[in-house]
């Protein structure tokens, strides 16, 4: 028989701020994360706006400790902080004070990117082995002399620290997770294809609690690059904070932002047996492949389709179907909606055929119209918002969306937050993130009820 | 009743050539594939050996009307395509990508019920095209200038292809693996260094079990063969400062107190996992079958050093998942770097659970043969240890000097054995540890 699973403690790094209750109030405001990059000189790049992390400090989350992470990567730095919070709301820090945490039995599932690149030694090692005269003079690469600045420039640590399972090695040494032990790499959905994979590996009883969740920047000159020349983001330079605006109509591509999401999950009976309080349970996860195109989402969105509807499956969901309150029996989904012309409007088909008749009744809205895109933090934080609308009743706005495009015609809670507590708040939510290459990931969240 | 998964297809890349039979054929043969390396010129490196894929041609691979996506793969894409093209094969399936405009009733799976789960690193993006690049957007004094990269005019960042990034996602194995035959089921990349094929394969088992999937591409691929790999891995003291080799000899010594480190390979293994259900309706082959996968943290990032309590947790957690007691196993396909920082707590977990039976039961290093392929080394151990128990063969091991104590891992030649349940094992740099166990199948 499966185990329940139940999340018991959540924190975030975000572009807004790192407290969960702040950045919330702040979602609910619809506030913005985006401005000018601050970090190196953008000024020239097609696009030169992000959504950053601001004066943050790991000190602030982990105390004098923070000096054993003090070379690791800045999403490293993120993920710790993040981690911090989630284990403290869950009481795991008073249960590993004791003694009583079970290492063994407690698990690790990140969806965390790779480390900053070391860009500006980089750059001068690239140069410097730039032979010009090589190739009958079109020029080529001179390995010798290109191993020789290399050597004398980059910094074993800050290479090491650019491996993409670091941030795992981190926070498993720093909380003490000695269970299994993974991270993937699934693009844009990746963190909350690792929540996913958590649970299932909590739902199996490989382990009894997981650490899960996602953290990553590339707000630096490469992955702006690499984007840039995607024209995967927005170009609206001349007005940042109104450039990430999902579904509308005048829409023209993601807003990078950074941070990190993680999320203690536990199964039921670990959770109860040591008085923890669930914020709510994990009831579905689907996970698909569009097997389509490398740089195209399958135009149906097929795939997208068939996550949600393997989520809503586990959860004893009929999507199509009202539930016994006459209300649709989703009451809020967190969209991948990340602004480009291709995701929204294709989300916004699947959802249509997922939910058919019901599909303009549930709200569907996306917060990257304010934090940005975190990219494989993103859908662990936007997980997270899920859980916030559970407890709280009220469901985060689309901001900017002024324009209404007919292919994003459902309810995208336009500009303004919703209160639904006297509609019977939120219950069930599903969280979408689309990876590119087309992975696919929902998973489906509903409120604890004993 | 319990989902028995197996093993029904096998393909891998390697210094010993392009499928299973040749990486078999040549561990049984004891050829090494390590030799001074070729691809660049690597004299400014303090390392310059290492075990290439030679004569690759990822064209083969794909259908017809893919040949045009080749230039967006990086060379780690390439051995994982291939890979998983000889995989598919050898299981006898006819997907997608077995040829251009197959009908649907002609595919001998269903394009939902096949999953995707393949082991990834962290690639370079080529240094070359990056140079030439950054070339463009020079100061006057000769200095990488921001704003001249941000420029215009097909100069700066500008003259890389617009797809440019997508050659450098780790995801992307997957990706195109799931694109050219059709796998529409549960897809992940893992991405936690050698561990990462180990953990691949354990996730693929799950997957099948629970039901989410009929079969699953599982395995995984890396080449850190680049400057920018080479020198990564040598910041993290991985290689063996050796200049060049003897040829045919290779300079690998696995748990040598003298071990003068590893050796970097390239490559990767992709195996067709099944529901043992489905392969019996479709008479397929059976190579093994997967019985138990465990995983654990070691205390320690950067490097185990000498804990090995995490890499003994992966063990102990693949033997309890298959109900087996450690005494149960025949042969070890272990992680056998020569480095010595994952090899003591290699050991030091081996010595732990097995006792002083561990001094009968082989460890069949492969790295002596194929080098370390970082990623790719899980999908490597599980092809060798397929083939080990579908034959009933120990291959012949190399190893330059003399292994500690109490262990048997020693040059040896190959010879037959009956075997009936074979254990991989992994650590990683970074302290994830994985473990697989295989039962011969009757």
């Amino acid at each position: 028989m499966n185990h329940r699973i139940v999340i018991t403690g959540m924190g975030w790094v975000t572009p807004l701020g790192s407290d969960v209750d702040s950045v919330w109030t702040k979602l609910l405001a619809g506030a913005s994360g985006v401005g000018r990059v601050s970090r190196f000189d953008a000024g020239t790049f097609k696009t030169n706006f992000a959504a950053e992390v601001k004066n943050f400090r790991l000190a602030d989350f982990l105390g004098p400790s923070w000096a054993a992470h003090e070379e690791a990567g800045l999403s490293t730095k993120f993920a710790l902080a993040a981690a911090a919070q989630a284990f403290r709301q869950s009481g795991l820090d008073a249960l590993a004070a004791t003694g009583k945490l079970k290492k063994r039995r407690f698990g690790i599932y990140l969806g965390a990117g790779e480390g900053t690149l070391d860009f500006d030694n980089y750059a001068e090692s690239n140069l410097a082995g730039w032979n010009t005269q090589l190739d009958g003079g079109r020029g080529g690469l001179d390995t010798v002399a290109w191993a020789k600045k290399a050597y004398e420039r980059m910094s074993a640590i800050r290479e090491i620290e650019q491996e993409p399972q670091m941030t795992l090695a981190h926070l498993a040494t720093a909380f003490g997770c000695r269970g299994p032990a993974s991270n993937c790499m699934t693009a844009c959905a990746a963190s909350t294809q690792a929540v996913g994979e958590a649970f299932e590996i909590l739902r199996h009883g490989d382990a009894d609690l997981m650490l899960a969740g996602g953290a990553h920047t590339m707000i630096h000159p490469l992955g702006m690059t690499g984007f840039i020349r995607l024209t995967a983001m927005s170009r609206r330079c001349d007005d940042p904070q109104h450039a990430p605006r999902p579904f509308d109509r005048t829409r023209d591509g993601f807003v990078m932002g950074e941070g990190a999401g993680m999320i203690i999950l536990e199964t039921l009976d670990h959770a109860l047996a040591r008085g923890a309080s669930p914020l709510c349970e994990i009831v579905g996860y689907g996970s698909t492949a569009d097997a389509f195109r490398i740089t195209d989402i399958q135009p149906e969105g097929k795939g997208a389709q068939g996550a949600m509807l393997e989520a809503c499956r586990q959860a004893g969901i009929n999507p199509r179907e009202p539930g016994p309150d006459g209300r649709p029996q989703v009451h809020y989904i967190s969209a991948h909606g990340t602004g480009t012309k291709e995701n929204d409007s294709i989300e916004t088909k699947a959802v249509k055929g997922v939910f058919g008749p019901m599909a303009p009744r549930v709200p569907f809205s996306s917060v990257k119209s304010m934090l940005g895109h975190l990219i494989q933090a993103a859908g662990a934080v936007e997980l997270m918002t899920c859980v916030q609308a559970i407890r709280t009743g009220f469901l985060p706005p689309t901001m900017n969306l002024n324009t209404p495009d007919p292919e994003c015609d459902l309810d995208h809670i336009p500009n303004q937050a919703r209160d639904c507590r006297a509609q019977g708040g939120v219950e069930v939510c599903l969280s979408n993130s689309f990876g590119f290459g087309g992975q696919n990931d929902t998973i489906c969240v509903r409120k604890w009820r004993g | 009743m319990s989902v028995r998964v197996v093993i029904t297809g096998l393909g891998s890349v390697s210094a010993l050539g392009v499928g299973a039979e040749a990486l078999f054929k040549g561990l049984c043969a004891g050829v090494t594939g390590i030799g001074r390396i070729s691809r660049f010129n690597p004299d400014g490196f303090p390392v310059r050996i290492a075990a290439e894929v030679r004569d690759l041609s990822v064209k083969d691979y794909v259908p017809k009307s893919y040949r045009k996506s080749i230039k967006v793969m990086a060379r780690d894409i390439e051995l994982a395509v291939a890979a998983a093209r000889c995989a598919v094969e050898d299981a006898g399936l006819v997907t997608r990508g077995s040829a251009d405009d197959l009908a649907d009733e002609q595919l001998t799976y269903h394009p939902r019920r096949m999953g995707c789960n393949i082991g990834a690193g962290l690639i370079a993006a080529d240094t070359e095209e990056m140079a030439a690049a950054m070339h463009t957007a020079r100061t006057a004094g000769g200095g990488f200038s921001y704003p001249a990269w941000g420029g215009e005019g097909g100069q700066g960042m500008e003259s890389l292809t617009p797809l440019w990034l997508l050659k450098y996602l780790p995801n992307m194995l997957a990706c195109h693996v799931t694109i050219i035959h059709g796998a529409e089921g549960p897809s992940n990349t893992i991405t936690c260094s050698e561990a990462s094929g180990l953990l691949t394969l354990g996730e693929s088992m799950r997957i099948i079990e629970r039901g989410a999937a009929d079969m699953c591409f599982s395995g995984s691929a890396e080449s850190k063969l680049n400057p920018m790999g080479l020198l990564r891995l040598d910041f993290a003291r991985r290689l063996a400062h050796l200049p060049d080799v003897t040829a045919g000899q290779t300079p690998l010594r696995p748990y040598d107190p003298q071990t003068p480190g590893g050796v970097l390979g390239e490559g990767g293994g992709i195996v067709i996992l099944e529901n043992a259900q489905t392969a019996k309706a479709r008479k397929a082959r059976v190579y093994a079958e997967v019985v138990g996968f465990g995983g654990g943290h070691s205390d320690a990032h950067y490097s185990a050093g000498e804990h090995d309590e995490g890499f003994g947790y992966a063990i102990e957690n693949a033997l309890d998942d298959a109900g087996i007691s450690p005494d149960k196993i025949d042969v070890i396909i272990p992680m056998g770097s020569g480095v010595p920082e994952l090899d003591r707590p290699e050991l030091g977990a081996l010595r732990r659970i097995f006792g002083s039976r561990l001094g009968e039961i082989p460890l069949v290093t492969i790295q002596p043969n194929v080098g370390n392929c970082v990623a790719g080394l899980g999908g490597l151990q599980v092809v060798a240890g397929a083939m080990c128990l579908h034959t009933q063969t120990l291959p012949a091991r190399l190893h330059a000097g003399q292994p500690a104590a109490g262990i048997c891992a020693g040059a040896a030649p190959s010879r037959g054995a009956k075997l009936e349940y074979a254990l991989m094992c992994s650590g990683s740099l970074g302290g994830q540890n994985a473990a697989v166990v295989l039962k011969a199948w009757r």
